[in-house]
């Protein structure tokens, strides 16, 4: 068993194939298989829509409306893994973000200036903000305590929260839509203005280049101080690179979609840029703020499941629930952990939909559980418990938005988008089911 | 012996578990020293893991009384059992499969940074410090231990008891899935630990394990100790009768002779 590794060159039977060599070669820069190759499935689809448009698809502008579209969807499913990973499935998450835009909308127009906090409060949209996460934390919590400690199956219970949380919705606006949200809460739907500009994107990406060099020289250092094997320095240096330019190249990309001119137009008279220069105002938009939304959750996330004890106890109680309870792990705080997470996710998606449609319709996050589930499942996360990443969940939803994007950018309705998906999301599982069984 | 007059390390007085309208355990009494191993022996279903699980917290006693070096304690869940250093290998080795061997060893006891996050560097040097000592070979400490072998997952599930200063060890069929090097293994294992002063309970469906490692043996029937013997005092073939029986050697009828030949 150990010996398996050394065997080849021990024995002298050594097979030339190439195959091995490379394959040693990836192993040693520890990149996940996996992941890489959910990289470039996406490629792959992008270009191909690219070839198929005649090399339209891929212009920033598209691209920038595809990640905006695909954030709410990518945002939940990172909590989505956690979920799935502990074992359980939460159903609810459509209706929830249904909910919670619908109290911002009404926190906006009705609630807040109720409380004297009228339209020209300072900070309206982070009170606003920090209402409906703490309403989308309470339902997750309340249905946590339902599946932890009452023990009623997840199934069950955010099945019910799917139907009564759609009903709330519904007696919260009197069955009405409600439109009016402030100024400021709009930028975190995105659009030109909803973006971080030019130059903030450089010097995000020139951070995110820093963050890249400084975990990889920590993580060298980290093993040397207790002699552990490290990656050897030209898989260091490559990963570094690769990491940098792929930041840099999004910052370009991001920047390279510029403010549309009759926008940049009004905006110049209104703060009275005076002319415009010759050619039109050439504005870069740079970053979308739910993009930023995403890589921050996407972050947050990924260092709660791999560097918090949390995460820690939610892959150990999937890949096991009988040894975490026996480990002396409070599982059911765990589990309950883990929908107060659930709920507060769904409740920034909800702030990204609202601020989009500038108000909140009874039907806002109608059937998201479903992508939410699919992006994850896509992503690599395991009904059978224990196995999931966060990044893969969020490529996960990428792969979805740019499939329905490109379908419906060549014209397709959406009834055939929701085959594809559907297609993709079989074949996805599939081909994911038969390389671990060759695998193992 | 003059063992009686120390006090011991446990002692489980008049333990009961029932489950549903079933005695799994019936008013158990054994107690146990340190450097001292006890084997557990008696059929299945006679109740030696349940006993054994009230004492590590995996399942509350119904009645009875748990006493650590003469205290009376309240042993409720298993974090209860280890802050008295009671530490167990279950049968199942009660591993996560997709966790590493170092998140398994620390699983529950995990070591932080100052800001409170998991300092995988410090538990995975932690985890080759002990998997050194107890088995050289081990070198996955980066895999899921469902890509281990059995006896290396057997391993990880003894480096994680023997780790954290156990001073009361249960070993629940320790032997039970290795091959005959890593049963020799375990078994030099069990030797040193007792020589450390750790107090051990063994149980085993191997007579010849319970009779080469143990100092006393307890054999159960039925949920209920038939005897506790001093293990120089009886042969294989006595405790062999006790557990088919469920009667002291003493006890042991002519017919019930010829029951036991008839069974083979």
């Amino acid at each position: 068993m150990t010996n398996l590794a050394e065997a080849p060159s021990q024995s002298g039977q050594q097979r030339p194939g190439t195959v091995t060599s490379i394959r040693r070669l990836i192993a040693q820069t520890e990149i996940d298989v996996r992941l890489f190759g959910m990289l470039v499935a996406l490629a792959v689809i992008l270009l191909t829509f690219n070839v198929l448009t005649d090399g339209t698809f891929l212009r920033p502008t598209n691209m920038v409306t595809l990640s905006v579209q695909a954030a709410g969807i990518a945002i939940i499913a990172t909590g989505m893994v956690l979920v799935i990973v502990s074992r359980n499935i939460d159903l609810s998450v459509g209706s929830l973000v249904g909910f919670v835009a619908m109290s911002y909308a009404l926190l906006m127009t009705d609630w807040l200036p109720l409380l004297g906090l009228g339209p020209d409060f300072p900070f309206r949209w982070a009170i606003a903000l920090a209402i409906g996460i703490a309403i989308g934390a309470g339902f997750g919590a309340l249905q946590g305590f339902i599946i932890a400690y009452i023990g009623v199956p997840s199934f069950i219970v955010t099945l019910g929260g799917l139907l009564s949380i759609r009903g709330l919705v519904w007696y919260l606006s009197n069955g009405a839509a409600i439109s009016g949200i402030d100024r400021n809460f709009q930028l975190l739907g995105g659009g030109a203005q909803g973006s971080i500009g030019g130059t903030l994107t450089w010097v995000a990406a020139i951070i995110g280049c820093i963050a890249i060099v400084a975990l990889l020289v920590n993580g060298r250092r980290q093993r040397r101080r207790f002699d552990f094997p490290v990656r050897p320095m030209w898989a260091e240096v490559l990963l570094a690179g690769a990491g940098c330019v792929a930041v840099l190249g999004l910052a370009a990309f991001a920047n390279a979609n510029l403010w549309p001119t009759g926008l940049a137009n009004r905006i110049a008279i209104e703060q009275g840029w005076g002319e415009a220069p010759e050619g039109g105002w050439q504005i870069a938009t740079g970053l979308p703020i739910p993009i930023l939304l995403v890589i921050g959750v996407g972050l947050v996330m990924t260092w709660l499941a791999t560097r918090r004890r949390f995460g820690r106890y939610v892959y150990a109680y999937g890949g096991n629930p009988d040894a975490a309870e026996l480990a002396g792990i409070n599982t059911r705080l765990t589990i309950l952990k883990t929908y107060v997470v659930m709920g507060i996710l769904c409740s920034i998606a909800a702030s990204i939909s609202a601020a989009r449609l500038n108000g909140a319709t009874l039907d806002i996050g109608v059937s998201y559980e479903l992508y939410v589930i699919a992006a994850a499942v896509i992503g690599g996360t395991s009904f059978s418990g224990g196995i999931g990443t966060i990044s893969g969940a969020i490529l996960g939803a990428f792969v979805m938005a740019s499939l329905s994007y490109g379908l419906s950018y060549m014209g397709v309705i959406s009834p055939g988008q929701n085959v594809a998906a559907g297609i993709v999301l079989i074949a996805a599982v599939g081909f994911d089911t038969y390389n671990r069984r060759r695998g193992s | 012996m003059t063992v009686a007059e120390r006090t011991p390390l446990v002692e489980l007085q008049h333990i009961s578990v029932a489950f549903g309208g079933v005695h799994a355990v019936r008013d158990v009494s054994i107690d146990l020293y340190a450097g001292e191993v006890v084997g557990l022996v008696g059929g299945n279903g006679a109740g030696k893991t349940t006993l054994m699980r009230v004492l590590s917290g995996a399942h509350p006693a119904d009645s009875g009384e748990v006493h650590v070096d003469g205290k009376r304690v309240k042993i409720t869940n298993p974090s209860d059992a280890k802050h008295y250093n009671i530490e167990t290998i279950y049968q199942t080795l009660a591993l996560a499969e997709n966790v590493d061997a170092p998140g398994n060893l620390f699983l529950g006891r995990e070591l932080t940074t100052r800001l409170g996050s998991l300092d995988d560097s410090a538990m995975e040097a932690e985890t080759r410090k002990v998997m050194g000592r107890l088995n050289p070979n081990f070198k996955n400490f980066k895999q899921p231990v469902q890509s281990l072998s059995g006896g290396q997952r057997q391993g990880v599930a003894i480096a994680r008891a023997v780790h954290f200063n156990a001073k009361i060890l249960i070993m629940d069929e320790p032997t039970a899935a290795l091959g005959p090097a890593e049963t020799a293994q375990v078994r030099n294992l069990i030797r040193q630990l007792k020589d450390e002063g750790i107090g051990i309970f063994l149980i085993s469906h191997d007579i010849h394990d319970v009779f080469d490692l143990s100092d006393r043996i307890g054999v159960m029937y039925h949920g209920e100790i038939v005897d506790i013997v001093e293990k120089a005092t009886v042969t294989p073939d006595d405790v062999l009768g006790m557990i088919i029986l469920g009667k002291k050697p003493g006890e042991v009828t002519d017919t019930d002779k010829a029951a036991i030949e008839l069974r083979g």
